[in-house]
């Protein structure tokens, strides 16, 4: 896998402004392999909205966003990246693997087979459960598969503890260290206290 | 990861989706027979009448039926996230797309297309025009997906864009309504029709080409 190569996200003095407040402004900031970025501050501080222009969803007010020295909107940014947001991207009608498998087909496949990636979130033994009967913890763990069955560097995880119970949050934690420690980089936003002891943990506080 | 897989797990997906979801089918469909059943109630016991009128009233209800359809195109996919998923593919979101609506309009589209001879027996229209009114259908039905999908992807993101996307859409469905019944009605008079089955075509391929571009460009927009 590629994700030894070295890569780097960087932002150069974005700046988001949303109904004229000023959310941020010069924020510079540069995450490299084996790295993390936590996302700090208030609600309604901005960091959803500079993780959505970390996926190019919303174009930052001014500044610009690059991965390895390219802008954003270059289509290789889109094959090494994942996002999951508020919303998980899981159609409530279809069963845990037809999830799954609709996500593979869409990015690039990775290392990890869909029933070794439901193994490791502890959903084995839950294929055919449509996705509206797990429960909301239960959904966030499914959302992390679909992260370790496709290829991808980046992670863009938007306050992924919620709705998980504490066994839940080790093991995201884990699979946190061991993306970083395949090579991989992560940008999340937390009011949970991160333990990540083998990760270097950048940290930005938005006001 | 090839992106033809990719365009079927789409269409294979939303087929799936609107199976286990089955009032999706059946209300445009539904909506598509009552107004055509209701019509000889209104107008009365002149068969002439209807002979004459039948075209326009099999056309206008089948892009009014379209149109209802239109909201579930990305409703669900923009309220659960799958929108946001779908335009973080590193494949070509148009092409995503066009998945999308044709398998919209394997859902919702087809099916009239399936009840319009009944129906046009019903109103009483030769059966030589059968034929003709079946392929405008099949040219027009399409047209009426990918341009609606252009307004859908322009207001998912609004609370109530209803009312938008009627005034947004119509304008642009007229062209396929004038010559989708025109060339029934001549049809029905034994007239040839073959100019407006040639425009037809032409509206179908430009809107193929073409509607794909501005509906991701919207739904980037409307994620925004």
């Amino acid at each position: 896998m590629s994700m030894a190569r070295p890569l780097m996200l960087e932002g150069h003095a974005l700046s988001c402004i949303r109904d004229d407040r000023v959310l941020f402004s010069e924020l510079a900031f540069q995450v490299r392999n084996r790295q993390v970025l936590l996302l700090e501050g208030r609600n309604g501080s901005g960091k959803t909205s500079l993780l959505r222009i970390l996926c190019g969803f919303r174009e930052p007010d001014a500044g610009e966003v690059r991965w390895c020295g390219e802008l954003i909107t270059d289509v290789q940014y889109r094959m090494d990246m994942a996002y999951i947001g508020h919303l998980e991207g899981i159609k409530k009608e279809l069963t845990v693997l037809e999830n799954l498998k609709v996500a593979l087909a869409l990015a690039q496949a990775g290392t990890c087979s869909i029933q070794e990636a439901l193994a490791r979130v502890q959903l084995a033994g839950f294929d055919d459960v449509p996705a509206q009967a797990l429960s909301a913890g239960q959904k966030r763990r499914l959302s992390l598969a679909r992260l370790l069955m496709t290829h991808n560097a980046l992670w863009i995880l938007d306050e992924p503890f919620t709705a998980l119970d504490k066994q839940g949050i080790t093991l995201i934690e884990q699979l946190m260290m061991e993306h970083c420690d395949q090579g991989g980089m992560i940008v999340l936003t937390s009011h949970h206290e991160l333990n990540l002891p083998t990760v270097d943990v950048q940290r930005i506080r938005l006001s | 990861m090839s992106l033809t897989a990719a365009f079927f797990a789409i269409i294979r997906r939303d087929l799936i989706l609107a199976l286990r979801r089955r009032s999706e089918i059946a209300n445009p469909l539904f909506f598509f027979v009552l107004v055509i059943t209701l019509f000889p109630l209104g107008v009365g016991a002149k068969p002439h009448l209807l002979q004459t009128i039948a075209p326009g009233i099999i056309w206008v209800s089948a892009l009014l039926a379209a149109m209802l359809s239109l909201d579930s195109l990305f409703r669900s996919d923009f309220d659960d996230g799958s929108l946001e998923q779908l335009l973080l593919s590193p494949h070509p979101v148009s092409v995503l797309i066009l998945g999308k609506v044709f398998a919209h309009w394997l859902v919702t589209g087809l099916p009239l297309l399936l009840v319009a001879p009944l129906l046009a027996v019903f109103l009483g229209m030769p059966t030589g025009s059968l034929g003709i009114l079946l392929l405008t259908l099949l040219l027009g039905t399409p047209v009426l997906s990918l341009i609606g999908a252009i307004g859908v992807a322009l207001t998912v993101g609004l609370r109530r864009g209803g009312m938008i996307l009627s005034l947004l859409v119509l304008p642009l469905y007229v062209p396929v309504l004038i010559f989708a019944s025109n060339a029934v009605a001549m049809a029905a008079s034994g007239l040839p029709v073959g100019p407006q089955l040639n425009i037809l075509i032409a509206i179908l391929l430009m809107a193929l080409t073409l509607a794909p571009w501005p509906t991701a460009a919207a739904l980037k927009m409307s994620v925004s």
